[in-house]
C-alpha cells in the first residue's frame, strides 16, 4: 500500500493545460492603480488584432476588472471535459467574476493559491500564440504561483513615473531578478511630462525601457469599448510598443 | 463536464506515482471527494474508467470515498457543515462553488457572528489517499 496522506492530484495536469501556449506574459507592478489591467487588456487586443490566437487571464482576484474594460459582463465558459474560455474579440477570456460575478471576494492566501489551481488545471486553452495575465499588484500569491506553474513565462513591468510607484516597482525588478526570471522590460504608463524617472531604473536593474504611455483621462469614457480603446491615442502607442517588443 | 478534468488529474498523478515507484500491478486506488465540490460521483467515475484504459491503472479498483464538508469561523470559532447551508444555496451560486470551492467565501457567511474570515477545514475537493499496489 503507498499512502499518499493526501496529493493534490491538479497540480499534475497544469503543465498539459498550458502545454500549447506559446507565449506567456504576465503584466505585473509593484503598486496598484499604475494601469496593469488596462494595458493587459489593451495588448491582449492588440495581438489578437494581429492576427495572434491570443488568451486574457485575470488573476486579480479581489480587484478583477478586464471584463469591465472589455465591455463583457455577460459571458460564461463552456463546460466540455473541464472549462473553455469563453470568446470577445477573438481573445479567449478567463475571470473568477464568471462564478464570483459582482460579489466581493474575500480569500486569504492560501485559499487564492487553491483558487489558482483549480482553474488552472480546469481550463482548457488549448493552442495559442500568446496568454496575457493580468496580475494584482506585488509579490503575493498570485506572482508566486505564476512563478510556480507557468514555464518559459516573461514578466512585463509597469509603473508610473510617481517615485512611490518607482521604489515598489524597483523592489518587484529586484525580487524577480534574484529569481533569474525574463523580464521583457518596463513599461512606463499615465505620463504626465518629460521625465527620466522609469528610464533611469530600467538602467539602474539592467532590463529594457519599453516605452510611455501618456496619461489621457479621456480614456475612462472608452472603458467597455475595445474598438475606441484600440483608436484611442494610448491604444496607438502601446500597438508601436508592442510591434517593436514581439517583432508583429 | 468539469469532472472529467478533475479525473484527468487522478489518473496523471496515479500514474506519476506508479512509475516513480517502479509498481507492477495496482489493485486500488483510494481517492477522496471533498462534499464542498459537489462532484457528481457517476460521472466521475466514468471519467475515471475511460482515461484510465490503456495503462497499468485499468484493472485497479477507484475507491471513492466522500468527505464531509466542515468550514470553521476564524473570528468565533464557530464550526458548521456545508450540507446545511447548500440547501439554502441556489444553482448558480452551487455551481459557482463547485468549480471553485474557494468561492463558498462569496456565498456562506459563519451562521453564528455572520463573517465572511472561515476556513475550509476539511471537505474541499480531489484527493488521492492512497494506492494499493504490487512492486
Amino acid at each position: 500500500m503507498i499512502r499518499e496522506h493526501g496529493v493534490d492530484p491538479r497540480v499534475s495536469v497544469i503543465g498539459k493545460r498550458l502545454g500549447k501556449i506559446k507565449n506567456i506574459i504576465a503584466v505585473v507592478s509593484g503598486k496598484g492603480g499604475v494601469g496593469k489591467s488596462l494595458i493587459s487588456t489593451i495588448s491582449a487586443l492588440i495581438l489578437s488584432k494581429n492576427g495572434y490566437k491570443t488568451g486574457l487571464l485575470d488573476l486579480d482576484f479581489h480587484g478583477p476588472s478586464c471584463h469591465i474594460i472589455l465591455g463583457e459582463e455577460d459571458l460564461y465558459p463552456i463546460e466540455e471535459k473541464g472549462i473553455i474560455p469563453p470568446e470577445t474579440n477573438r481573445i479567449k477570456f478567463m475571470s473568477i467574476v464568471f462564478y464570483a460575478r459582482d460579489e466581493p471576494i474575500p480569500l486569504r492566501g492560501h485559499e487564492i493559491s487553491n483558487a489558482i489551481i483549480e482553474l488552472l488545471a480546469i481550463t482548457r486553452w488549448g493552442d495559442l500564440d500568446f496568454l496575457v495575465i493580468d496580475m494584482p499588484p506585488g509579490m503575493g500569491d498570485q506572482t508566486l504561483d505564476v512563478i510556480r506553474f507557468f514555464r518559459d513565462r516573461k514578466f512585463l513591468v509597469v509603473t508610473t513615473p510617481s517615485i512611490l510607484a518607482i521604489q515598489t516597482a524597483r523592489r518587484l525588478v529586484k525580487f524577480l531578478k534574484q529569481l533569474n526570471i525574463d523580464i521583457l522590460g518596463i513599461l512606463e504608463n499615465m505620463r504626465i511630462k518629460d521625465n527620466d524617472n522609469v528610464n533611469a531604473l530600467s538602467s539602474e536593474m539592467n532590463i529594457k525601457y519599453l516605452g510611455y504611455l501618456p496619461f489621457k483621462p479621456e480614456i475612462e469614457s472608452y472603458i467597455g469599448y475595445p474598438n475606441k480603446i484600440l483608436e484611442s491615442e494610448i491604444g496607438t502607442q502601446l500597438t508601436k510598443i508592442l510591434a517593436r517588443v514581439f517583432s508583429l | 463536464m468539469h469532472e472529467w478534468s478533475l479525473a484527468e488529474s487522478v489518473i496523471e498523478t496515479a500514474l506519476s506515482i506508479v512509475a516513480k515507484e517502479q509498481v507492477k500491478k495496482v489493485f486500488s486506488v483510494k481517492i477522496k471527494l471533498g462534499e464542498l465540490q459537489q462532484i457528481d460521483v457517476e460521472v466521475f467515475e466514468l471519467a475515471l474508467k475511460e482515461l484510465s484504459k490503456g495503462t497499468l491503472l485499468e484493472n485497479a479498483k477507484m475507491e471513492i470515498l466522500s468527505e464531509e464538508a466542515v468550514l470553521k469561523c476564524r473570528v468565533c470559532g464557530y464550526e458548521w457543515s456545508f450540507k446545511s447551508f447548500l440547501e439554502k444555496l441556489d444553482e448558480e451560486d452551487s455551481e459557482s462553488i463547485h468549480f471553485v470551492p474557494e468561492l463558498v467565501h462569496v456565498f456562506a457567511k459563519c451562521p453564528k457572528c455572520g463573517s465572511k474570515d472561515f476556513e475550509i477545514i476539511k471537505g474541499r475537493g480531489v484527493y488521492i489517499e492512497g494506492m494499493e499496489v504490487e512492486k
